[in-house]
Formats: structure tokens, sequence, C-alpha cells
């Protein structure tokens, strides 16, 4: 790693120096911060886990009434409440992650292609800050734009009346859900995407394109078959990214979801898609004045060790998956 | 000094002088699924760049009709009236103050590691348990990093850094949540410092050796400077991710409309361990899902929101412009 080694094989180390071994005991810290960090969100998420087991991810029962149980449980430490089967956030926040990354993906795939190659160049100019703005835009700004706007509108367009008079006693549709959810949180994500992709796009060796062009092969399946077989890398690194990233949002789902603990079932047909979800970060968000009932806090904490733990594992398939790209030093 | 951190001559890149003699071939010859495939990276493109379109242009038309100058120098106050709610003064002071907490940890801390890991980064499993611990702070979702500091702000020999009421710390305070905050800007500050690092090229390095000089004065009179633009897209970026984040004001700010200093305490310190808001958890707070309900002032404050985050990735970006791959956000 060391930019400068100039020891010959087998010359005497020299003894470090303080700056060195400052600045080492700094970045070590940041071993003790992840440590730190896994031992105090798992210390407090225990009860939750032990009281429930396995049955924690499970399915059961009406999953907000568990938590408002939970905030109402006893004074007495003995006789906190614990039942909670949290499936539905965790399918909330499969769905929402899932939805966005699949329809993400081939857009900001057509994306950087376009960018990187088929782009007239006063387009090219401009793409670039477009991908850092829609980077840069808050998710509080996200949410907003979701709540006071578009979700007015698919509640006025898109939801049949009838459908909403049917079920209203069950779950209040309101336009936010999935559908919105998953579109915020698609054009959330794709900035990274389309940067990464476009990285690795560019890093192409010029001779590869080159020769496919000799061979009379068209713009479009040089493209294709060469640049983006070879990013192929590139792309995966970029998914599992966006996915780290779409797991983590909290504030703007929290605002767009529909604030309604429900796991919207796929045999509704499309109305499927207009159910409110509840993903695992907006619960934390939603809930946040339950801090103050400990036994309510202990879950929302079990809640973010599940993420905690989801989003690391995330890091290092990220980290595995970007290694073939050293290979030809794409990033 | 900026002529040490020229980057080398990609190899790749035409020469100067050469003329592009590449005759383009026109899509009209190729078969109908190529053309399929360009018309599809188009249409993608053109969308991305109408949807940042739109959502800038609303956000500036609802900005500007809705902010009225008064706003800026108010405090904010609770009432029904809406016409009595006052400004955001409050939470404009509130993100100045976290943001300078955040920077003036994240910086010096991101700036170490990024040293040691380039300049020493020995015994090398060290520095890679380093690299992966950058990469999993960078990310973990801003909810958990709130959590856990949370739990860690509330052990009693910390509890001197908190709001306090009656002698129970609550771990909520500016000092807390800026301190959590700094953690969201030190991979972006670890990554543009890195990649300056490693572009300054070894020869340099060698020189001042050559003249005699230890290590750690190498690193001060030499690569200080020349990366200091590097550490200055890093603080960029990082101040923008501070500004933006909204997760972990809500948790750990208190979240009350104004700045409330805690009692007793010296003006400066109580100020540190008082609660209040930002401009982000304001938004949350006048959107539908928190309790405000003022679309008008929401709007208002993402329009101001929006400007200083977008004004700190131009000038990121403009920082590092002429300098190599500019990736540091990729975060």
């Amino acid at each position: 790693m060391s930019a400068l080694s100039s020891r010959r094989r087998g010359a005497p180390r020299r003894p470090p120096e303080r700056a060195e071994l400052w600045l080492g005991a700094l970045a070590a810290t940041l071993l003790l911060l992840i440590a730190g960090m896994l031992a105090f969100v798992f210390k407090e998420a225990w009860p939750s886990f032990s009281h429930n087991g396995l049955a924690w991810f499970r399915s059961g029962g009406n999953t907000g009434q568990q938590l408002a149980a939970i905030y109402e449980s006893p004074a007495n430490p003995d006789d906190y409440v614990y039942h909670l089967r949290a499936w539905p956030l965790i399918y909330g926040t499969l769905l929402s992650t899932g939805l966005a990354v699949l329809l993400g993906l081939p857009f900001a795939l057509l994306c950087s292609l376009f960018m990187v190659e088929f782009a007239p160049p006063g387009l090219k100019r401009v793409m670039t800050p477009v991908v850092r703005f829609l980077a840069a835009v808050p998710s509080v700004v996200y949410g907003l734009i979701g709540i006071l706007v578009l979700a007015p509108w698919i509640d006025r367009h898109l939801v049949s009346q009838q459908f909403k008079l049917d079920v209203n006693a069950i779950v209040p549709i309101s336009g936010g859900g999935l559908l919105l959810a998953s579109v915020i949180l698609m054009v959330m994500i794709v900035p990274i995407m389309i940067a990464i992709i476009s990285d690795a796009l560019r890093a192409v060796p010029r001779s590869w394109v080159e020769g496919s062009a000799a061979l009379g092969v068209n713009r479009w399946r040089t493209m294709w078959k060469v640049s983006v077989r070879t990013a192929r890398p590139a792309i995966a690194a970029a998914v599992v990214l966006a996915t780290a990233r779409a797991l983590g949002e909290a504030i703007m789902l929290a605002m767009v979801s529909g604030s309604f603990i429900w796991a919207p079932n796929p045999l509704d047909g499309l109305n499927f898609l207009l159910e409110p979800i509840m993903p695992l970060a907006a619960t934390i968000v939603g809930q946040q004045e339950g801090f103050s009932a400990v036994p309510l806090g202990q879950t929302l904490y079990a809640i973010a060790a599940v993420l905690l733990v989801s989003s690391a594992f995330l890091s290092f398939a990220g980290w595995a998956v970007r290694q073939p790209l050293r290979k030809y030093a794409a990033r | 000094m900026s002529a040490l951190t020229t980057p080398p001559r990609d190899p790749r890149a035409p020469l100067p002088g050469a003329r592009r003699t590449r005759a383009r071939d026109s899509a009209t010859s190729w078969p109908l699924r190529d053309r399929v495939g360009l018309a599809l990276c188009w249409a993608a493109g053109i969308v991305l760049c109408l949807v940042a379109g739109s959502i800038l242009l609303y956000m500036c038309f609802k900005g500007i009709t809705q902010l009225k100058p008064a706003m800026l120098w108010t405090h904010p106050s609770a009432a029904v009236d809406q016409s009595r709610t006052g400004g955001f003064l409050d939470p404009i002071q509130g993100t100045l103050m976290l943001t300078a907490i955040g920077i003036a940890i994240a910086v010096p801390v991101g700036v170490g590691v990024a040293l040691w890991l380039v300049e020493y980064g020995r015994p090398a499993p060290l520095a890679r348990a380093v690299e992966s611990a950058v990469d999993v702070i960078a990310g973990t979702p801003s909810v958990v990093l709130a959590l856990f500091g949370l739990s860690f702000f509330s052990e009693t020999f910390l509890s001197w850094m908190s709001f306090r009421a009656e002698d129970a710390a609550f771990g909520r305070s500016f000092m807390i949540a800026g301190t959590v905050m700094s953690l969201i800007a030190l991979p972006l500050v670890v990554g543009a410092t890195r990649e300056a690092l490693l572009q300054v090229p070894n020869h340099v390095r060698e020189a001042s050796l050559a003249l005699g000089k230890t290590k750690a004065s190498t690193i001060r009179a030499v690569l200080l400077p020349a990366v200091r633009p590097g550490i200055a897209t890093g603080t960029a970026l990082g101040m923008g991710r501070i500004i933006g984040d909204t997760a972990i004001v809500i948790l750990l700010l208190g979240n009350t409309l104004t700045i409330q200093p805690r009692d007793g305490a010296a003006p400066v310190i109580g100020l540190l361990q008082g609660t209040g808001s930002t401009l982000t958890s304001y938004i949350y707070g006048n959107s539908p899902t928190g309790e405000g309900n003022a679309p008008e002032k929401a709007y208002a404050a993402a329009f101001v929101l929006l400007l200083i985050v977008v004004a700190l990735n131009a000038l990121a970006t403009r920082i590092a412009r002429g300098r190599g791959k500019d990736t540091a956000w990729i975060r």
C-alpha cells in the first residue's frame, strides 16, 4: 500500500516515527468504532431478539398493534412486552429496494451508455451536472415533493375510488405507497449507478472498442457486446452500492410510503402497487417518539441491528465484486 | 505547487494534435434491434434530464413564490395561525452549528486516516481492515449511526455532552449530533484526500527525503500543501452530506423548534449541550408527515436547503476540475 517502498529486501526496518504511530492509532480507532457500533446496537437490541427468537423475522398478527402494545407495556421491567413479528417491515424493505433496483438498473445502464457514447457533445456536457444534481438533492426534499405533489396526483388519477372504499376498513389508501416509494427511491439511487457504470465504460481499453469497430460492428453493438461486457463487475458494484443506499433510506420512505404498517398482497393485481408499505429504516423514524418507552426503544434497536448487519454484508459484497475491476484499474 | 498534482497523461487518449478521422456510421443502416436500443438510450437520457430539470424548476418556482426574506431572520414559533409561525432563523443557525462541529471533527480525522493509509499503511492487514472499516461506515444507514450515537452517548461518563433535565442525560444535543454527523462526512474526506495523495508523483516524496527530511516533515511541508484541493473537495462534499441529512437530526438533536441552550451552563458550552433543529428537520416537521403541516414554510426552507447543497456540490466539482477523476462523491 505504501506509496514509497524503497526498502531493499532484508534491509533493517527503521523504527516507526512518532507521526506514524499517531496516525496509525487514529486509523485503528475506526476499527474500534465499528466494533463499538456492533456492540452498542446489539446490546440494546438483545431483549427483543431473545424474547422472540427467530420468530422475530416471521409473519403473524398485526405488526402495528404489536408495536403499540410494546409502547404501552407496563413500567415494571419484568412485565415488558416484546412480542413482535417483523415480517411486514422486512417485506416492505425488500419490495421497495428490490423494485427500485430492478427499475433503476436498466435505466441507469441506458443513461450511462447515452452519456458515454451516444449523446451529442452538448448533451454530454449537461448530463454530468444533471447526475450530480440528482445525487445531491437531500432525501427530505425528495420526500417533500413525493408527499405534496406526486402522492395527491396518484390518489386522484390512479387509485380507483371503489377500491379505496372497499379496503378502507383494513388499510387506508392515500396515494403514498409501494409505487411512489420505489419510483422516488429509483430516482435517488440511479445517479450512483450511472456514475459507477459510466466510469467503467470510459475505462474500457480503447483498442478493444477500436478492434470491434474495425471488424465492421456498429457502435451500438460495440458498446453492448464489448464495453458493457467489460464493465460487468462495475455494474455489479453499482447494484450493490445502490442496494445499500436504498436499504438505508429512512426519511423519504417515512414520508411517502403511506405511514401504515402493511404487507401488500401481490394477488390484488395492480392495486398491489398502491398499497402502503413500512420499510425497516422508515419504522425507526416513524416511531421515534417511542424511545421514551424502554421496550419499544429496544425493539427499534433490533431493527437497526438488522439494517447494520445487512449494510455491512453489502459493503463486503461490494468489495468482493470490485476485485476483478482492479485488473484494468477501472476503479 | 499545483504542478505537483498534475495527473499523468492518459496513454489511451488521442495525441493532442491528432484529428479524429473515424467516419461516424449512421444509425439508419443498423438492424432494427440496434436502432431500438439507441432509441431507448436517447429516451433514458432525456427522461433523466427532464426529471432533474422539473425538480429544479419546481423547487425554484415554489421557493421563490413562498420564500419571504423576513423568514430568514425571524425565529420560528408554534402557532395554529400560519402567518404567526415565524421563519426559520433557528433552523439555519442549527444547520450551521451542526455542520461546523461535524466538519471540525471529520476533516482532521479523515485527513489523518488517509495519510496513514497512503504514506505508511503497515502492517498491511491493518491497512486493509481500516479501508474496509471506512467502507462499512460509508455504507451504514444514517438512522443506524444515529441510534448508535443515542446509545453510546447515553453512557454516564459521556453525559456531560448531552442535554440534561434534572440530571437525567437524554443523549441528545448539538455536540452529540455533530459528532455523529462527522461519521457521515468522514468517508468522503478520506476518499477525496486519498485520491489526491495517490496522484502526487513519487519523485516529489523522493526529492524531499533526499534532502534529509523525515517522512513526517515531508508530509507536513510537501504533501499536505499538494493535496489541499483534495481536502477541500472532501470537505465540501462532507458539508453537503451533513446539511442534507435528516435522520440524525430528528433522533439526536431533540427536535425542538428553537435552539434551547441547557440551563445554568456557560454560554457556549450550554449552546453545544442544547437542543434545536436544522433546515432538514424543519422541512420534515412542516411536511404533512410531521406535526407542523405548513407546506408553504416547508417549500421555502427546502428551497434554501437545495441552494446550499447544490452550491456546495458545484464548489466541490469546481475544485476537483482538471485534477484527474472526480469520483470522490460516489460513496
